[in-house]
């Protein structure tokens, strides 16, 4: 890993005022026992995208180019079912038991847009607690941000592609952050070829060196960024920040790290995909849900927070409704 | 694509003929063949029930097949329906021809949708009026998409039973929204199983367990009426309850799979959680032992209760091994797994069915999933009543749950069933 720069003073948070570097923290989320442990990531740049010469590689990861990063934090793991169900089930602010009063919802979070209900069983038999969220859109991964930023008054939002291939990465340059032989995988990994087709309870594998969990395997995780599979020829070298914000159709997105029900090559470091409408192909309503897929049993994500957000993505939110089109 | 493309298809004028005659009430045989037989023929779809699902279909038949046009859509409720044109129109507009005197609203709105010159009508209003439409489209005329469930009663269910034949003798098809038996995977793996990869089937075993549903907000100027018919899953003359509603599609598989129905039904249910009056008088958990010919036997869940385990799945245990039929599965001796492309099983319903009228050889599902239908509502009425239910108790059952006249105005909500005091009727 290549460190560069110190963070800026100027972010308002005690501990960096004193020009500290961001520590690693836990956050518990305000009215739950739920908690989840956000990784601090120091600024640095490295070589985004893949060589020619890597093994399963598509020309959507090159050229390779240097990009810049502030420092930032990210979720050690995926977001599990444990924190997403107080969020797309209110259970927040509802209690299971009618003998105990309503408590007020809290300010801020009130406002947030939840999930509409699915029609089925959200968890596709897989069960639920640390098993990883899945089947969520884009749309409702970026509400759940903007949910958990009002529960916390912390901002939480998505990673950007550069952000999540640069944490993936934990200083590495090869296929993998283990290296570039595939058959390690399965000790980080849970891919196609070990995960008896289900996803898996978070952290149930090595984490890279940087102490994330399944960035390789387990679920493709939602980036905020729109795909455009020619994206990075357009990139300049250095960039500080890069992201290709979306706009309010509903799909691509970007998906990264490859799942449960992939291949080990989309599991790469570098590998990317695109989100398509027949993620949701199974959607008997007109207009589909914004918020569940029916078809995306292998796509989950995870959280990021920003030390100094960058400026164009202050504020970014999701303008995706149920008038969107694909 | 212009309206002009099919209106002047070469056989236009030998399906006028044809249905034409239909609309009368004429019944010769074969009387339908050559009724698309260009393999072009416009497809004239009425839509009757303008909700998501309703929408979701006429979209679906769009995407499935060349030369679909909407031409008519009827729904109780002029609000559903201008929604559903608008978010049809959004990327279809030159495939939607139905100007405001085509636009229906009101209970009587089927009738003139019916009056139409549709072809193709769709069927996805709340269940309770299954019956009515269907006996009113397959009097018109009309070839039928349907939406599952069929009925909600015995009564219902009788009549629909009634036009299996009725809609054959008069060369019209009716498809049914079951659409797992379009479905690839699905089709697929049962095929293994009906030759014999499992070997004889002793059990099986399937669920529809999630957690609550949508539901909307009284609003001051609704009346009661109107009120349960926008939340009509709560309500059993509406939607036959959950267990028939949702769970119809789980059962329809192992009936598919076992190639018949069950005979009698010994079930338990209630209504722990989801107890407040905004979610009706439904029950929020089933728990059904069906019992088919020979002693075999299929245990069935359904429940519709926040933060439980969830299950949509359907599985069979055979003599020489066993199927998740959902997973597309097969363990045993002869152990395999689904590793094709599966389809969209919404839209291939109305490719399929959309070629066998051209073909003029119509599908005709609605034994299927009347059986279907009844099975689960078999099920219901012994769960609500805590006794055991056969397939002619059922069938035979005198109940009628939709009231005999709908107006918007006052109408209780039904007493919450109690086992062991409801009664069987």
């Amino acid at each position: 890993m290549v460190k560069r720069g110190t963070v800026l003073a100027a972010c308002g948070i005690a501990a960096l005022a004193a020009g500290q570097p961001p520590s690693t923290y836990t956050e518990t989320i305000p009215g739950t026992r739920v908690s989840f442990e956000m990784v601090a990531i120091p600024s640095g740049h490295f070589t985004m995208g893949s060589p020619a010469t890597e093994k399963g590689r598509t020309a959507s990861e090159g050229p390779p180019h240097d990009v810049e990063l502030r420092a930032f934090w990210i979720g050690s793991t995926e977001v599990t079912w444990d924190e997403y169900d107080l969020f797309a089930f209110s259970m927040d602010v509802e209690r299971p038991s009618s003998a105990q009063p309503r408590p007020a919802p809290p300010s801020g979070a009130d406002a947030v847009t939840r999930p509409t209900p699915p029609y089925g069983d959200e968890s596709f038999g897989y069960g639920k607690g640390k098993q990883p969220a899945i089947n969520m859109t884009w749309h409702a991964a970026m509400e759940y941000c903007r949910w958990l930023s009002a529960k916390t008054g912390k901002t939480y939002r998505l990673p950007t592609e550069a952000e999540w291939e640069y944490a993936a990465r934990a200083g590495t340059t090869t296929a993998y952050s283990f290296g570039g032989d595939a058959r390690a995988l399965g000790d980080y990994a849970w891919t196609r070829e070990n995960s008896g087709e289900r996803p898996h309870p978070v952290a149930t594998k090595k984490p890279n060196a940087w102490g994330l969990f399944d960035m390789h395997g387990n679920v493709s995780e939602w980036i905020l960024d729109q795909y455009d599979a020619g994206y990075y020829r357009t990139v300049q070298p250095g960039t500080v920040g890069p992201v290709l914000l979306p706009g309010n159709h509903r799909f691509p997105h970007v998906s990264r790290g490859g799942s449960w029900d992939d291949e080990a090559s989309l599991a790469r470091s570098a590998a990317r995909r695109g989100s398509a409408p027949d993620w949701s192909r199974r959607d008997p309503q007109s207009p589909k849900s914004i918020w569940w897929h029916t078809n995306a049993l292998f796509a989950g994500f995870r959280v990021v927070r920003a030390v100094e957000e960058q400026d164009n993505l202050k504020g970014f939110r999701s303008t995706i409704t149920r008038d969107s089109s694909q | 694509m212009s309206a002009d493309q099919f209106t002047a298809a070469p056989s236009r004028r030998d399906f006028i003929k044809t249905t034409t005659a239909a609309t009368l009430g004429l019944s010769f045989a074969p009387m339908m063949p050559g009724a698309y037989a260009s393999g072009t023929d416009a497809i004239r779809i009425g839509l009757i029930g303008c909700g998501g699902r309703g929408t979701g279909a006429v979209l679906n038949a769009f995407e499935g097949a060349e030369g679909v046009k909407l031409v008519a859509m009827g729904d109780a409720f002029a609000d559903r329906l201008a929604s559903s044109l608008s978010e049809i129109g959004k990327e279809h507009a030159a495939q939607v021809d139905v100007p405001k005197d085509r636009q229906f609203v009101g209970f009587d709105a089927y009738r003139h949708v019916l009056a139409s010159d549709a072809n193709y009508i769709i069927l996805a209003t709340p269940p309770g009026f299954r019956p009515i439409h269907l006996a009113a489209a397959i009097a018109a005329g009309k070839h039928v998409f349907t939406e599952k469930p069929i009925a909600v009663d015995g009564p219902g269910i009788r009549q629909v039973f009634a036009l299996v034949e009725q809609a054959k003798a008069k060369g019209l098809g009716v498809a049914a929204g079951t659409q797992r038996r379009h479905q690839t995977g699905y089709l697929e793996t049962l095929k293994r199983v009906q030759d014999g990869a499992i070997g004889k089937i002793v059990a099986a075993r399937c669920a529809w367990n999630q957690g609550f549903l949508w539901k909307k907000d009284r609003q001051p100027e609704w009346s009661d009426v109107e009120w349960q018919l926008r939340n009509w899953l709560y309500f059993t003359w509406l939607s036959g309850d959950h267990i028939v509603e949702q769970h119809v599609h789980n059962i329809d598989v192992v009936n598919w799979a076992m190639g018949t129905h069950p005979v009698a039904a010994h079930g338990m249910g209630g209504r722990q959680v989801r107890t407040g009056p905004e979610w009706g008088h439904i029950f929020d958990h089933f728990s059904i032992d069906y019992e088919y010919p020979g002693n075999v036997h299929l245990h069935s869940q359904a429940r519709q209760i926040q933060g439980c385990e969830g299950s949509v799945s359907e599985a069979l245990v055979g003599d020489r091994g066993q199927c998740q039929v959902d997973k597309y599965a097969i363990t045993g001796a002869k152990a395999w797994k689904f590793d094709g492309k599966d389809n969209a099983p919404y839209v291939q319903e109305h490719t399929d069915f959309i070629a066998s009228l051209r073909a003029g050889k119509p599908l005709n599902e609605l034994k299927n999933v009347t059986e279907s239908t009844l099975t689960a509502i078999m099920g219901r009425m012994s769960a609500y009543t805590g006794q055991p239910v056969t397939w002619d108790q059922a069938l035979n059952s005198t109940e009628a749950l939709m009231p005999p006249s709908l107006t918007f105005g006052p109408m209780e909500v039904p007493p919450v069933p109690m086992p062991g005091r409801t009664k069987l009727t």
